[in-house]
C-alpha cells in the first residue's frame, strides 16, 4: 500500500493537517512516534488563541494567527472541543510598559486584528478586579480565547480517522528513501511508503528534514514551565493576563483554562534536549513571583501540578511553511511555535493547499466534519444523567472523584477512533487523575479499566507507553 | 549490659533501658510506664517476636490476594523465611476472615489466618 | 425521591460507627452510601496490624477492624449502598447520588453525616522537579496495588514523607522483595507512631533522614533516581552542596493527608484552616443544621479508634437532632495557643448534659511538658504530659459541672508550657 500523504507528528499541526487532507480522496497516514498524538508540544503549552497583535505585519504568521483565531471557534464548535472566548489583556506596570502597549495596539490594527481597545487603570480594575493595584492599563483584545489544546489534537486526529485516515502510533521515522517518485519511511524495523511527507514534527523538524538531506532547519527547544492551580481559584483572572513581551516570548501570564484551573507561566529558556521537559524548583518560584507581579494573592497553596513543554524555536523568526528545497514532494511545516496554536486551523488549510494544488483529488462527498461529542457527565443536568444512566449503567459509576468522571467516559475513550492506550491517554481524553489528587485514587481504576477493555494483564499497561510501566510482575 | 529499646506494643513508645547480666539475664527494666511494656521489654531483649501481616495469593477471587497475619508472635529472626512460605502458598475462593491459609508456618507453630473476605469472583 | 431519617455519606470506620450509634440511639431510618465496591473505606488495605488497641483492647488489622462494624452493619440491618457516588449535599439537606443499580438517587435525608475520610496530598502539591516519568505515586496508591491487587510498582524505592502510611509501606515494600533506599523526611521530626518507626524502619535498616527532601526526579519513561537534599530547619528549604542522588525507580509519596471536603465546601459549611475540616460543635454538627461531620474529613486522625469513638458522638448527636432532642445552643468557643495548633471541637455548647472531651494537637515534639486549660485566661486544668508529639492526638475532657460554670461566648484556651 502506498499512501499519497504521510504526515508526520501527531501534533495539533499534524493532526488538523490531516483532518483537512481526508476531505478528500486520498490516501493519508498519519504517523506518531509516541503512543498518542498530543504527545509534545500540543500537551504542554499556555492553550491560549491569541488575538494576534505579536508578530511582525506581513510575516506568516501575522498572517495564520489572526485567520486562525477567526476560524477556532467555529472549529471547536464542530469538533465539540472546550474553547471560551475570554479575551486577553496584555498589562503595563510602567508608562513605558503603556508604550509598548500602544506599540502593540497600532501593530494589531496593522494585522487586522479586531476590537483592540486600550484600557485605563480604572477600566482594567473593573474588568479584572484581581489584577494588581500597581498595573497603569491595559490592552484588551476581545477576539482571543481560551481552548484545550490536546483535545483539538486528538478531536482532529479522530476526525480524520473516521474519514479514512490511518494514525499509526508507536512509529519513529529514522530513515526515509526516495525513489524518484515514492518516499519509503522506516522506523528501523518497519516501512511506510508515501508520494508525499508532511514534516510536522514540531521540535524534531529538523532531524526529519535532514533524513531526505534537508539541513536547512534548525530547531532550538524552547522550553516553558507552567503551574496549574486548583479550580477553587480559577476564577481569580476572567481574561488571559499576559505582562508586557520580551524578545523571548509573551512573558508569564495568568490565564483561567477551559476547565476551570488557573495556569501560570511559562518560562522561557534554550535548551539542548528535545526530551527534555523537566520542571526545576528555581524556575517555578520565579513564574509564581512574576504572576503575583500580576495577581498578587496568588500562593503555591493552590497548586496541583507543574509541567514543562518545549516550543519548536527556528532561528528563522517566522513559520516555516514550503516545500523542501530537496524535494518538492516534501512539506516542511517547521519552527511553529507560540501563536502556533492559534494559527493552528489556518495552518492546515495553507499546507492542505499546498498538497492538493500537487494531487489533484476529489473531495469525499461523505466526508463527515464533526467529531461525535463525548459524554461530560460532569457538565450534564441530573436529568440528562438519569437518562444517560438508563441507557448504560457504566455512567453510573464514578471512577475520577475530583473530576466527575464515569467508567461509561473512561471506556468510551478508549474505545474511540484511535482511542487512548495509556493512563495520560485516559487523562487527557476525560479529565480523569487530573483534579487535586492527581489520579490519587482513581489511578488504580484507570489501569484496571485499561487492562479490560485492551485484553491485556494490569501490569502491561503503562502511563504514556514505552517503558512507562507503572506495574512491576504479581508480589506472588 | 544495658540495652536502650522503644516499646512498641503501643503507640506510646515509651523508650526502655534493659539492664542484663553476664548470662544474658534481664537484670531490670526501666523506663516502661505499664506491665506490658516490661514483658515486651524483656522478650524483646531475649527473643524478639514480630507479627507478620502479608496477603496469600487467591485463584478465582475478586480480588488477585487476601490479606493475611500470624495468629500469634513469630521469631523476628524467621520473618523473611515466613513471607517464602506465605509466598509459596495459594488457596481457592472463596476465602472467609479467619480461614487458616497456612498452618503451622515454617515450623513455628503459628498459624497464618486470612484477615478479610475474598469472595470468588 | 427517596427519604431517610439520616444519610451517612462514607461507609468506612467513620460512617459506619456514627451509623450504627444512630440506630443505638432509636433511629431506624438510615442509609449509608459508599463509593467504593465494599464498606470499610481505606482500612481495607491497611492490612497491618495495630487497629483496635484502644476501642477492642485487641491488635487487630485494618480490614478486621472494619469488618467487626461492617457484621454489626449487616446485624443491626442498617441499609447501604456501595459503589455509590455522592454528587451534592444541597442547602435543604438533600443528597444527590449515583450508582450503576439506581442511577442517579435523590434523597431527602433530616440529618446528613458526613464521613467522606481524606486523601493524600500528591506530588504536585510539593512542586518537585524533575521529569513525568513513571514510577511516582502516593504511599496509599502503592498499597492498594500491592495489598488488594497483589502487583509490586516497583523494586527500588525511595520514600518521602515519614507519616504512618510512608512507613507503613517501606516495611511493606521490603517484606515483598522491594529494596527501600531509605525515607525522607522534610522535618526534623517523623509524624509517625514511634512503634512503625521501630518495626517497620529500624527492623529492616532502613534509613531515616530527617530534615531531608526530594528536589528532583530523573528518568524518561520511568523513574531511574531521584535527588535527596537536606533541608534548612529554619525555612525548610534544600541547602546547596548536600544533593545526592540516590538509583531507584519509584518514588512514594507519603506527604500528608487532606480531608475531602468538596461537598462540604459546596453546601457552604464554615471550614477551619488548620484542620481543613468543618468547624463543628462538641456533637460534631457543622454550622449547616442538621450536618454532622466525623473521621478523618473533620480532622486527620493517627488512630482509627479515635476515628470511632468520634464518629459515635456524631452519630449520636444526629440521632438527637432527628428526634429532636437537642439543647439550646450557648456556644463558648475553643482555641489552641501556641504549639497547640487546633482543637476539635471549635465550640462547645453550654447546655450539653454530659462532659465534653477536646481533642488536640501540638505543632512540635515535647517532653515533660504542661497541657494547660483556661476558661477567660483562668486557669482551671494543669496536666502533666511525659510526652507530647505531632504526630499523636491529644485530648482533655472538660466535666460537666465546670462546663455549667461558663457564660456564652467565653473563650477555652488550650496550650503548652514547658
Amino acid at each position: 500500500m502506498i499512501y499519497d500523504v504521510a504526515v508526520v507528528g501527531a501534533g495539533v499541526i499534524g493532526s488538523l493537517t490531516a483532518r483537512e487532507l481526508s476531505r478528500y480522496n486520498i490516501k493519508v497516514a498519519l504517523v506518531e512516534k509516541c503512543n498518542d498524538m498530543a504527545m509534545g508540544t500540543s500537551k504542554a503549552n499556555s492553550a491560549i488563541v491569541h488575538a494576534g497583535f505579536d508578530a511582525k505585519p506581513g510575516t506568516l504568521k501575522a498572517k495564520l494567527n489572526v485567520e486562525g483565531t477567526a476560524l477556532m471557534p467555529s472549529l471547536c464548535e464542530t469538533l465539540h472541543v472546550p474553547f471560551k472566548p475570554v479575551g486577553s489583556l496584555v498589562v503595563a506596570f510602567s508608562d513605558e510598559e503603556m508604550d509598548t502597549v500602544k506599540e502593540l495596539l497600532d501593530r494589531g490594527n496593522a494585522n487586522n486584528v479586531p476590537g483592540l481597545e486600550i484600557y485605563d487603570k480604572a477600566k482594567l480594575k473593573a474588568e479584572e478586579p484581581s489584577i494588581s493595584d500597581e498595573a497603569k492599563g491595559a490592552l484588551w483584545a476581545p477576539s482571543a480565547g481560551i481552548v484545550c489544546p490536546y483535545e483539538l489534537t486528538i478531536a482532529a486526529a479522530e476526525n480524520a480517522v473516521i474519514n479514512g485516515t490511518e494514525f499509526i502510533r508507536n512509529f519513529e521515522v529514522k530513515a526515509i528513501d526516495f525513489d524518484g517518485e515514492v518516499f519509503t519511511i522506516s522506523n528501523g524495523t518497519d516501512t511506510i511508503k508515501a508520494k508525499y511527507i508532511i514534516n510536522a514534527a514540531g521540535v524534531y523538524c529538523d532531524e526529519i528534514a535532514a533524513l531526505i538531506g534537508d539541513n536547512s532547519i534548525h530547531t532550538t527547544p524552547r522550553k516553558g514551565e507552567y503551574m496549574l492551580c486548583d479550580k477553587s481559584i480559577g476564577s481569580l483572572a476572567k481574561h488571559t493576563i499576559f505582562q508586557c513581551p520580551s524578545k523571548m516570548g509573551k512573558g508569564i501570564l495568568v490565564t483561567p483554562t477551559v476547565d476551570g484551573n488557573l495556569l501560570l507561566g511559562p518560562s522561557a529558556l534554550d535548551i539542548e534536549d528535545k526530551e527534555d521537559v523537566t520542571t526545576t524548583a528555581d524556575t517555578l518560584a520565579e513564574i509564581l513571583e512574576i504572576a503575583k507581579k500580576s495577581v498578587p494573592v496568588l500562593t503555591t497553596r493552590e497548586v496541583i501540578t507543574s509541567f514543562a513543554g518545549l516550543r519548536a524555536h527556528c532561528d528563522k523568526d517566522d513559520f516555516i511553511i514550503e516545500k523542501s528545497e530537496k524535494n518538492a514532494q516534501f512539506i516542511n511545516v517547521a519552527g511553529i511555535e507560540s501563536p502556533g496554536l492559534s494559527s493552528a486551523p489556518a495552518i492546515a488549510l495553507y499546507v492542505k493547499d499546498i498538497v492538493m494544488a500537487e494531487i489533484k483529488a476529489e473531495e469525499k462527498a461523505d466526508f463527515n466534519p464533526t467529531r461525535e461529542e463525548p459524554v461530560r457527565f460532569r457538565h450534564m443536568s441530573n436529568e440528562e444523567r438519569k437518562a444517560l444512566i438508563e441507557k448504560n449503567p457504566a455512567y453510573g459509576r464514578i471512577i475520577c472523584r475530583c473530576e466527575t468522571i464515569t467508567e461509561g467516559e473512561i471506556i468510551d475513550a478508549i474505545k474511540a477512533p484511535a482511542g487512548a492506550r495509556d493512563v495520560d491517554g485516559v487523562k487527557r481524553r476525560t479529565r480523569a487523575g487530573m483534579g487535586r489528587c492527581q489520579g490519587g485514587f482513581c489511578g488504580s481504576k484507570v489501569v484496571e479499566l485499561l487492562a479490560q477493555e485492551l485484553g491485556v494483564e494490569i501490569n502491561e499497561i503503562t502511563k504514556f507507553g514505552g517503558n512507562s510501566k507503572i506495574l512491576y510482575e504479581r508480589t506472588k | 549490659m544495658t540495652k536502650n529499646i522503644t516499646c512498641v506494643t503501643c503507640p506510646m513508645g515509651c523508650p526502655i533501658t534493659v539492664e542484663l547480666n553476664d548470662n544474658n539475664e534481664v537484670i531490670s527494666v526501666t523506663g516502661n510506664t505499664c506491665k506490658r511494656g516490661e514483658q515486651y521489654a524483656k522478650d524483646e531483649v531475649t527473643h524478639p517476636q514480630r507479627s507478620l501481616a502479608t496477603t496469600v495469593r487467591v485463584e478465582g477471587g475478586i480480588h488477585g490476594v487476601v490479606p493475611c497475619k500470624s495468629a500469634g508472635p513469630l521469631p523476628k529472626e524467621k520473618i523473611f523465611e515466613c513471607m517464602e512460605a506465605v509466598n509459596a502458598a495459594r488457596v481457592n475462593a472463596p476465602v472467609k476472615l479467619g480461614d487458616v491459609l497456612v498452618a503451622d508456618v515454617c515450623g513455628t507453630g503459628v498459624n497464618i489466618v486470612a484477615t478479610n473476605h475474598c469472595p470468588a469472583k | 425521591m427517596l427519604n431517610y431519617d439520616i444519610v451517612v455519606v462514607g461507609g468506612g470506620p467513620a460512617g459506619m460507627a456514627a451509623a450504627l450509634k444512630a440506630k443505638e440511639c432509636g433511629v431506624d431510618s438510615i442509609l449509608i452510601l459508599e463509593r467504593a465496591e465494599t464498606l470499610g473505606g481505606i482500612l481495607e488495605q491497611c492490612i497491618h496490624t495495630g487497629f483496635g488497641l484502644q476501642y477492642f483492647g485487641e491488635e487487630l488489622s485494618g480490614p478486621e477492624y472494619a469488618d467487626r462494624f461492617i457484621e454489626q452493619v449487616y446485624a443491626e440491618k442498617i441499609e447501604y449502598k456501595t459503589d455509590t457516588m455522592v454528587l451534592e449535599v444541597s442547602q435543604d439537606n438533600k443528597v444527590y447520588a449515583v450508582n450503576k443499580a439506581d442511577g442517579l438517587l435523590e434523597i431527602q435525608a433530616k440529618a446528613v453525616i458526613l464521613a467522606m475520610g481524606c486523601r493524600e496530598r500528591p506530588r504536585g502539591a510539593l512542586n518537585i522537579a524533575g521529569t513525568r516519568a513513571s514510577g511516582v505515586m502516593s504511599a496509599g496508591t502503592a498499597q492498594k496495588y500491592v495489598n488488594i491487587d497483589g502487583y509490586m510498582p516497583g523494586k527500588k524505592v525511595v520514600i518521602l514523607g515519614s507519616g504512618d502510611i510512608g512507613l507503613i509501606m517501606a516495611r511493606r515494600m521490603t517484606l515483598e522483595g522491594a529494596k527501600v533506599e531509605c525515607v525522607c523526611e522534610l522535618m526534623p521530626y517523623s509524624s509517625g507512631l514511634t512503634r512503625n518507626i521501630v518495626q517497620c524502619l529500624d527492623d529492616f535498616n532502613i534509613p531515616l533522614y530527617l530534615s531531608t527532601t526530594v528536589v528532583d526526579i530523573q528518568g524518561k519513561d520511568r523513574v531511574t533516581g531521584v535527588t535527596i537534599a537536606k533541608v534548612d530547619d529554619a525555612t525548610r528549604k534544600p541547602i546547596p552542596g548536600t544533593e545526592r542522588t540516590i538509583e531507584c525507580d519509584t518514588l512514594l509519596l507519603s506527604v500528608g493527608l487532606i480531608p475531602e471536603n468538596e461537598l462540604t465546601k459546596n453546601v457552604g459549611i464554615s471550614l477551619d484552616r488548620v484542620t481543613n475540616g468543618a468547624v463543628v460543635d462538641e456533637y460534631r454538627e457543622t454550622d449547616h443544621k442538621g450536618v454532622f461531620a466525623c473521621g478523618n474529613v473533620l480532622h486527620v486522625h493517627d488512630l482509627v479508634d479515635f476515628v470511632t469513638q468520634e464518629s459515635q458522638i456524631a452519630g449520636e448527636g444526629a440521632a438527637k437532632y432527628v428526634k429532636g432532642e437537642c439543647a439550646e445552643k450557648e456556644y463558648i468557643t475553643t482555641k489552641g495557643v501556641g504549639a497547640v495548633r487546633y482543637i476539635v471541637p471549635q465550640k462547645v455548647n453550654l447546655n450539653n448534659e454530659g462532659d465534653v472531651k477536646l481533642f488536640f494537637r501540638v505543632g512540635s515534639t515535647f517532653k515533660n511538658a504542661t497541657v494547660k486549660v483556661k476558661y477567660n485566661g483562668e486557669e482551671l486544668i494543669s496536666r502533666k504530659r511525659p510526652r507530647l508529639a505531632p504526630g499523636e492526638m491529644e485530648n482533655v475532657v472538660i466535666k460537666n459541672d465546670m462546663l455549667k460554670k461558663f457564660a456564652k461566648d467565653g473563650v477555652i484556651e488550650i496550650s503548652v508550657e514547658v
